[in-house]
């Protein structure tokens, strides 16, 4: 099993650089219309995209597709060399430790500092103590938190507690980065600060996706733009801007 | 495995329970209440138990000879009551033996007035069996055997003896399933309100990529030192508790305590520690597995 796992991995990279690829998607919950509907998406190493729509769009449910939360009715989903439609429940951990995940409302455990919670994504995947004290304060350091470890969650701000988030998603070197409205419960400048942070990280190296509903900001950064709505790619362009909902 | 994961999962298990101080006590005082239960009637058990024993022991079955027996007919009836399986051994008890046991238990002085055996013709086999319950397949025989004027038994100690131990074995069963069972139910509620307060935790270490060991290690650990201090704590109490009661019964019902022997404590708690740590710790981590299990699918 593992050598095929390898196997597989190994044809794809050779085949071509894309990271995330979803070809002919769909996903329909028990009640209601589908939620996703023949959705295909090719995202290369090393890109910056934004996913935006409304809500209903099927944005929230392409996460939890790509998070291997849930698994798509028809079609398949190809990240990093998973076939997500067929993984194993049991490498289920490995496959997301090689991806970072930013939700809106944090996520922080709240009795634990700054340094624990980042700590925490490393102990999870049993690095060594040593390590620990050596990555941490360095992706602190470069969040902008180098002072702040000590501190609680509810001592810091919104966008305080978004940096420790990103930092915690980033200390175990992921190949990518979702962000699930990362600014949205941010300030407008905090929003920015944010932003600036993931253009920074994606520049390093890591493909970074970013489902957002802030126009300025996505108008603004000029990168690649992906549109949906009522679960349907509706428009994917490079440098494109946010598509306003007027029909 | 890596020592500082194993130690750092230990370290949460423990923390957990700190953090989570009033839902930790509610599981232990669960489990120490089940488990104080199952403690006094595991001791009143044992000493029910010992009671019974020592009566069975007691429990005889004698067989009187026909008049002039001959001596080797005696010695052969004794073979033949050797080889049954329901027999755990025998007495010869002879005529003279009898009536000096007589003469000591009902006539005292009295007995100066006899110059010859009355019970000339009283020798007799006191046969113990190894098992009270034998006792009726053993007289059947008996009263077949030639030679044999009569059998004497305790048709109904015999017979109550059996149907207390019964009693107590279908009693003890069922106390233990229902103390367990309540347990487990009890724990499983408890660990059930435990995890809704951590479900973000448990989340967030899916997504981080926490292996279904790893996120549930702290949790069955926690579950299973608040086993073994939901146990010890009974065990202690029962032992305070149960060196007293013995202790007043002594002094204050000197009578009884000629008839009825106490079970000693040591005995008990060599076998009430043991059996209290694990359900303690079975029900832990039965509880808390189970549990976890439910929501980890994440």
């Amino acid at each position: 099993m593992a050598k095929n796992d390898v196997k597989r991995r190994k044809k794809i990279a050779v085949a071509n650089d894309e990271i995330i690829t979803l070809k002919n998607v769909s996903k329909a919950y028990a009640t209601g219309a589908p939620a996703l509907n023949g959705v295909d998406l090719h995202i290369k190493k090393g890109e910056f995209v934004f996913i935006v729509g409304d809500s209903g769009s099927g944005k929230s449910t392409m996460i939890k597709l790509l998070l291997r939360e849930l698994v798509p009715s028809s079609g398949e989903i190809n990240v990093m060399g998973y076939d997500l439609t067929r993984i194993r429940h049991r490498k289920i951990p490995k496959f997301r430790r090689n991806l970072g995940i930013v939700f809106q409302d944090f996520r922080l455990l709240k009795d634990r500092n700054v340094y624990e919670n980042v700590a925490f994504a490393q102990r999870i995947i049993q690095v060594s103590n040593k390590e620990i004290k050596r990555n941490v304060p360095s992706i602190l350091a470069t969040v902008g938190l180098a002072g702040k470890y000590k501190a609680k969650p509810r001592q810091l701000s919104g966008g305080e507690q978004q940096r420790v988030a990103i930092a915690r998603a980033l200390v175990n070197r992921p190949s990518i980065l979702l962000a699930d409205e990362p600014t949205g419960n941010l300030d407008p400048k905090n929003s920015w600060e944010i932003m600036k942070l993931l253009e920074q990280i994606n520049e390093n190296g890591t493909t970074v996706l970013v489902v957002t509903h802030n126009r300025e900001i996505v108008n603004a950064m000029q990168k690649r733009v992906v549109t949906m709505k009522k679960g349907v790619i509706v428009s994917d362009e490079e440098k494109g801007g946010y598509i306003d909902d007027e029909d | 495995m890596r020592i500082s994961t194993f130690f750092y999962t230990i370290k949460q298990g423990i923390i957990n329970i700190f953090r989570n101080k009033w839902f930790s006590l509610a599981s232990i005082a669960t489990i120490s209440a089940c488990l104080f239960l199952f403690g006094l009637f595991f001791a009143v058990l044992m000493n029910v138990d010992s009671i019974v024993k020592t009566a069975q022991e007691g429990v005889s079955v004698t067989v009187f000879f026909d008049e002039g027996i001959s001596q080797e007919r005696i010695v052969e009836i004794g073979e033949m009551i050797d080889k049954r399986p329901e027999v755990a051994k025998k007495r010869f008890i002879s005529a003279e033996e009898a009536w000096e046991t007589f003469k000591v238990e009902y006539l005292g002085e009295y007995a100066d007035g006899f110059t010859e055996n009355p019970l000339a013709d009283s020798a007799s086999y006191e046969i113990y069996m190894n098992d009270v319950s034998m006792q009726p397949a053993l007289v059947t025989y008996l009263e077949g055997v030639e030679g044999i004027r009569l059998v004497n038994r305790s048709e109904v100690t015999a017979a109550s003896l059996t149907g207390i131990n019964a009693l107590i074995a279908y009693v003890s069963i069922g106390i233990i399933a229902i103390l367990f069972a309540v347990s487990i139910f009890l724990i499983s509620n408890t660990v059930t309100i435990g995890i809704s307060v951590r479900k973000e935790e448990i989340n967030i270490m899916k997504y981080i990529g926490a292996t279904d060991f790893f996120t549930r290690s702290p949790f069955v650990i926690e579950g299973m030192l608040i086993g073994i201090v939901g146990a010890l704590i009974p065990v202690g109490i029962i032992y305070v508790i149960y060196n007293h009661v013995i202790e007043y019964i002594m002094t204050e019902f000197a009578s009884i305590s000629n008839l009825l022997a106490f079970v000693s404590v040591e005995t008990i708690f060599t076998q009430l520690l043991p059996i209290s740590l694990i359900m303690g710790v079975g029900i832990g981590f039965l509880g808390s597995i189970t549990t976890v299990r439910k929501h980890l699918k994440v």
